[in-house]
């Protein structure tokens, strides 16, 4: 190595590090603690703005506990959809698909539908209770399980033709229900449509003590595994060449992505576009490949975006029903102009 | 040693690689060469077990790589593949760190900090290594890549094209650093290459294909001829006497 013609930079600044720059550190701390103070800021809001008896007494108390019950079910679902579409990106080597294409929302809805369907209103009763939960949960990710499974231990093991049928079976299931909502009584309809958008309302207290490990877990999970994230996020050659078991590496991840978004599913119904939404804003804001990174970034920004959605739509709009609209249409918004803008998929 | 036994890979029935029986001795440089479509970067992502085998084994070091599991596997074979793009937002310093995946599992060590440093400055990176590799030029990128399989510090070296999109000066850095890895630290490296010169050169030992086959393979005294460069490359090859050993004119 004698032959050097360059000047190589100067030791001691030498590192391979994620935010190697003292810049680059200062840039990350300060969006990270702008996206904590949003959080706590919408998180505290939202417990007492509008709160109608004064501040801490035990009115004042019972109704912020009322409240927190949603705050918590928003933390779960920022956890999972954050860290489920970040993972579920790099495993695709693809920043714009989301692991809801992978047919989970069709499920649900199909699933809810035909409740709704065979059972009359009162399948929607049916459907709530923590067996219930557990059963939808369960159903969608032996669903997911079937499908990477057959498909990647094919001789054809293809990612992109796996995602492609997913999306056919996905149309499909979504065809079927769309066929039994025709056939449903306006009432009934009506009944259903509330279940068919996410709705933190959706959520039920009950299910907490469930859900919450089940987000956890997984989530901790692929935090620990963010090192081979960051190699997996190479491809696939690269990584096999680096001595990852590829395929084993590519299950272990769609697992723990299908049970994180069966459980936000479950919990508060189909949310599109927020992952794709908030990994790119992750992307953005983290600037790093570093897993380790991004998913902390991840997982506050979709906080406060669900949070702050919900803090506006609330109190200034007085609309909280239709917060998931708005984000799935900011959400929708930002996913064209990404791909208008790459000019490809 | 790198030896490979009826090696076959069928991508259509049209389309065959193989069989190819093939012994690669340890240390040194084998250059691979061939005209396009030959099928070289097939066998060397092949040896390299990024591609399956539809049939026979190939036996690094006396490990099969089809049974062997990847993770030793990468302490004692690295490749560079001829086409490379990352999506992600990497520097030229953190991408020459992944080599240090097998050992460090991701957590860089002061030592593997160092054999990073040794590789990017070897590749005269040194100044451009805090750069996202999207804000490189193309030979650039190329050296940054090859300092990552530099990097992976590994006994056997598989290089497919490493001399692409390279300038003259970098082209003969590169090729005297592998000679000199070869000859010093007792590497193997294969290497595919397009320029018969520097194959003849540096190499010590040349394996033409065509067709899916090996059909020479041999010193460079033994492959540089007349003879035998116009039937491998169809195309007509004169072998004159040059300054440093014989040079090929094809031109
Ligand atoms: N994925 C694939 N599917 C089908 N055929 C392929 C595939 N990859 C390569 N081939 C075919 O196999 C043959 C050998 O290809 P290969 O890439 O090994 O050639 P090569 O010797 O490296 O050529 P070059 O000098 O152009 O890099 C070619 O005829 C090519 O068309
Ligand atoms: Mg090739």
């Amino acid at each position: 190595m004698a032959e050097t013609l360059a000047a190589p930079a100067p030791v001691g600044q030498r590192t391979s590090r994620s935010l190697g720059t003292s810049r680059s550190r200062r840039r990350y701390w300060i969006i990270l603690s702008i996206l904590l103070v949003l959080a706590v800021g919408f998180a505290f809001g939202l417990l007492a703005w509008d709160n109608p008896m004064p501040f801490s007494t035990s009115g004042f108390w019972r109704i912020a506990e009322l409240r927190a019950a949603n705050l918590v079910v928003m933390v779960i679902v920022a956890i999972c959809q954050a860290t489920a579409t970040v993972s579920f990106q790099t495993v695709a080597n693809n920043r714009i698909v989301t692991p809801s294409i992978m047919g989970f929302e069709s499920l649900y809805v199909a699933v809810q539908t035909s409740a709704v369907y065979f059972l009359g209103a009162a399948g929607v009763i049916a459907l709530q209770g923590l067996p219930q939960f557990l059963l939808q949960i369960a159903l969608m990710v032996a669903f997911a399980l079937v499908l990477y499974g057959w498909l990647l231990s094919g001789r054809y093991a293809n990612l992109q033709i796996m995602l492609l049928i997913g999306i056919i079976i996905g149309g499909g299931l979504g065809s079927v229900a769309t066929f039994m909502q025709r056939l449903l009584t306006p009432s009934e309809f009506d009944v259903l449509a509330a279940r068919l958008f996410g709705n933190i309302s959706n959520a039920h207290t009950e299910y907490l003590p469930v859900a919450i490990p089940l987000c956890i877990v997984p989530a901790v999970l692929l935090w620990l595994n963010a090192r081979r994230l960051n190699i997996v996020s190479l491809g696939r050659e690269s990584s096999i060449g680096l001595g990852l078991n590829h395929r084993a590496e590519l299950m272990k991840v769609l697992f723990l992505v299908s049970i994180l978004m069966a459980v936000s599913t479950a919990l508060v119904g189909p949310m599109t576009f927020l992952g794709f939404l908030v990994a790119t804003l992750a992307y953005q804001f983290a600037d790093s490949y570093d897993h380790r990174l991004v998913f902390p970034v991840a997982a506050l920004t979709c906080f406060v975006v669900l949070s702050g959605a919900y803090f506006v739509m609330r109190n200034i709009f007085y609309a909280h029903g239709v917060v998931s609209i708005v984000i799935e249409l900011v959400g929708g918004a930002v996913f064209l102009f990404v791909i208008l803008r790459k000019g490809r998929l | 040693m790198i030896s490979l036994s009826e090696v076959l890979k069928e991508y259509s029935s049209e389309v065959a690689i193989g069989p190819v029986d093939l012994e690669i001795p340890r240390g040194g440089i084998t250059a691979l060469v061939g005209p396009n479509g030959a099928g070289k970067s097939t066998l060397l992502t092949m040896i390299g077990r990024l591609l399956g085998l539809d049939a026979g084994t190939i036996e690094i070091a006396g490990y099969d790589v089809a049974s062997t599991p990847s993770k030793d596997l990468a302490k004692i074979v690295s490749i560079l593949r001829q086409e490379n793009h990352f999506i992600t937002r990497l520097t030229v310093r953190q991408l020459v760190a992944f080599g240090r995946f097998p050992y460090s599992k991701g957590r860089l060590t002061v030592a593997d900090e160092k054999i990073v440093s040794e590789a990017i400055d070897f590749l005269g990176l040194g100044v451009l290594e805090n750069r996202y590799l999207d804000q490189l030029s193309g030979g650039q990128r190329q050296r940054a890549y090859v300092a990552m399989v530099l990097s992976q510090d590994t006994e056997y070296v598989l290089l497919d094209e490493p001399l692409n999109n390279l300038d003259m000066r970098h082209s003969v850095q590169m090729m005297q650093h592998l000679h000199r890895a070869a000859e010093e630290l007792g590497r193997t490296i294969v290497i595919v290459l397009h320029d018969i010169n520097f194959a003849g050169h540096y190499a010590d030992r040349i394996c033409a294909m065509k067709e899916g086959r090996v059909v020479e393979f041999g010193t460079p005294a033994e492959i540089l001829t007349d003879d035998v460069l116009t039937r491998v490359f169809d195309t007509p090859v004169r072998v004159i006497d040059g300054p440093n050993g014989p040079l090929a004119v094809y031109y």
